[in-house]
């Protein structure tokens, strides 16, 4: 079953005076549950395919289709709906607001969603233990090590057992050791939950993880390897 | 959590919060007080003005008040009485009295004066006369040749108690009568020209004096409870021969006071406007400026799935939490100074002259109304969340990639 569908999607930017093709005519599709790299060079186009597939940014031409929702016939709102229930996003920058602790940065997708504090409390829990956190709870970011944020971030992306969680190269501000370790806590995520994992990078150890690995260069699909266990 | 979240967002930048939090206190404190202080000069010129020889309402023959000559005198007193007694509610006190224009002199000074013939015992408990005499003793009914005068007046004169003062007016036949009075009290009041108007002798002493018979010039009636009472004046209006009488509440008698009333309200609202206008720029401006700090977490929350009406709310319980605590600090201390001042108030001595011809008292108390409390703060609040709904719908259009890209 397809989670993601990409046809002959087109995304020009402008920068200054200049008109930047970032994404041309790319078709692809993702399954559900795959473990997924898109990799390639900086400026080559990872981010913004990201965004579009997460619904954060709207396509000039093409169609881009998530978990059977066709974005070109969806509101803003719905796309927001969407997002919150649906969709889990890791950022390189972990962007875990500051003011919340370990707990409540994960707790807070959840309280969008609508659940009550006390099941919110011991979801939360349960998966910054999963993570590797315990006892972390109360920890505001600024307490918390770079690799601890993006094991953050990355319960905060899976708590509400979305279908597709996008991880905007995760472990770019992460040494080797805490990015490899990253890694395994989503891959265990992936195997478990049957969670579909895409990721941007352009980390060898990233790609090495992936089963299957997309390219793009200068805004083209490049390459597209499934790899065999 | 919505709350604790907007809470700790509040306190990120605390220089930055404590600023405006002391902004809004200083406006909520400025508003309540000096509209507490507005509210009680009015209650003070009202007071003074009601127990200065009007009361809460009057009767006069019909056209005494064009033309307060002594033909227009009322000639019946029980006449009215009886009506009075019938009509008014239980717990209404008034009092009948002769006022003319009169000229007092004694061998060095002479001076314009009015001339109120009273009945002491009902007079006390109308007016201000049954408490202000300071020196020497207040009227009876027996003290046929004894006058009460103002201490400004006596300092005028350079006159003191056991001292004659004669006066003279025109009598009912037309012609000038005069009568000598001895001193024998010294009053003082709210305001020196009512020391120097008015001198006080028995009703009965005037009536002599002017040939008046059993005529009065007005009654002056204090009703229970509040000073407004129309159903009281209809009633009276009816009960009363409208081709021989007049009824007039202290609104009618007192239109420079009434006047005032009726624009206190503009004042304090201007008052409120200006004090808003200042405090809102600084609300814009540090709410604008915590949003565009946060442009990322706005984009995060965006990503997340926040929509933007949800956004807006959450800028806007910062600016309520914000504003709220303003409110109860700047209540707190706004009741704090009034509760300070209603025991000393404000002295305007230094300024009598000024303040006396605005007709107000020379010690202001300051006076709470419920609507003026309602006012200041319904204002701070509303307008507070209206100006900030400006930076709050920024907040709610940022786009969520480019605020995710924002540095």
């Amino acid at each position: 079953m397809k989670m993601v569908e990409c046809i002959e999607v087109n995304k020009t930017y402008q920068q200054g005076q200049v008109n930047v093709r970032a994404l041309k005519d790319v078709s692809l599709a993702i399954a559900t549950g795959e473990f997924v790299a898109i990799a390639g060079p900086s400026g080559s186009g990872k981010t913004t395919l990201l965004n579009l597939i997460g619904g954060l940014d709207s396509v000039d031409s093409g169609t881009i289709v998530v978990d059977g929702h066709r974005f070109d016939q969806m509101s803003q709102s719905q796309l927001a709906d969407l997002r919150l229930n649906r969709v889990g996003f890791v950022f390189q920058a972990y962007n875990l607001i500051p003011v919340l602790s370990a707990a409540e940065n994960v707790e807070f997708v959840m309280l969008l969603q609508g659940l009550p504090a006390k099941e919110r409390r011991q979801r939360a829990k349960a998966i910054l233990d999963d993570v590797g956190l315990e006892g972390k709870y109360e920890r505001r970011p600024a307490e918390l090590s770079g690799g601890q944020q993006q094991r953050v971030a990355v319960a905060r992306a899976i708590v509400s057992n979305p279908s597709i969680v996008l991880a905007d190269e995760p472990t770019a501000n992460l040494d080797s050791k805490t990015g490899k370790g990253l890694l395994q806590i989503m891959k265990k995520m992936n195997e478990e939950k049957k969670i579909t994992f895409i990721f941007s990078t352009h980390d060898k150890m990233v790609m090495n993880y992936a089963r299957r690995l997309i390219l793009i260069r200068d805004g083209c699909l490049a390459d597209d390897q499934v790899k065999s266990n | 959590m919505y709350l604790q979240l907007a809470w700790r967002n509040i306190w990120r930048n605390t220089r930055r919060t404590t600023v405006i939090l002391v902004a809004v206190v200083i406006g909520i404190w400025s508003m309540i007080l000096l509209g507490a202080l507005m509210r009680g000069i009015a209650v003070g010129m009202i007071k003074n003005g009601i127990s200065t020889l009007t009361g809460h309402l009057q009767i006069h023959y019909k056209g005494y008040r064009s033309d307060p000559a002594i033909e227009h005198s009322i000639a019946d007193p029980q006449a009215v009485e009886r009506v009075l007694n019938k009509v008014l509610p239980s717990g209404a006190r008034w009092t009948s009295r002769v006022r003319v224009n009169a000229v007092a002199s004694n061998a060095r000074h002479s001076s314009g004066v009015t001339m109120v013939g009273i009945e002491p015992s009902s007079e006390a408990n109308v007016s201000f006369i049954g408490a202000a005499v300071y020196q020497g003793r207040y009227l009876t009914q027996q003290d046929q040749n004894g006058i009460l005068v103002g201490e400004a007046l006596r300092d005028k004169f350079e006159t003191k108690i056991g001292r004659k003062l004669v006066l003279m007016s025109q009598n009912t036949g037309g012609e000038i009568a005069s009568r000598a009075f001895r001193i024998l009290g010294v009053f003082r009041a709210e305001m020196e020209t009512t020391e120097k108007q008015f001198i006080f002798v028995t009703r009965e002493a005037s009536q002599i004096m002017l040939q008046l018979d059993t005529g009065i010039s007005e009654v002056s009636v204090m009703l229970p409870g509040k000073p407004d009472n129309p159903d009281a004046i209809s009633e009276l209006k009816a009960a009363l021969p409208q081709d021989q009488f007049e009824v007039h509440s202290w609104r009618e008698l007192l239109p420079f006071q009434t006047a005032y009333l009726r624009i206190l309200d503009g004042f304090i609202w201007i008052w409120y406007l200006v004090v808003f206008v200042a405090m809102g720029f600084g609300i814009v401006n540090t709410t604008l400026m915590a949003v565009f700090e946060r442009i990322r977490e706005f984009g995060l929350l965006k990503a997340l799935g926040m929509k933007p009406w949800w956004i807006l709310r959450e800028v806007l319980t910062e600016s309520f939490l914000l504003l709220l605590s303003g409110m109860i600090i700047g209540n707190f201390l706004a009741f704090l100074s009034i509760y300070l001042l209603s025991e000393i108030g404000i002295d305007l001595s230094a300024l009598a002259a000024g303040a006396e011809y605005a007709g107000m008292s020379r010690i202001i108390y300051p006076a709470i109304e419920a609507k003026d409390i309602f006012m200041a703060n319904g204002v701070v609040m509303l307008l507070g969340l209206l100006v900030s709904a400006y930076p709050a719908t920024k907040a709610a259009r940022f786009i969520p990639v480019k605020a995710l890209a924002h540095i």
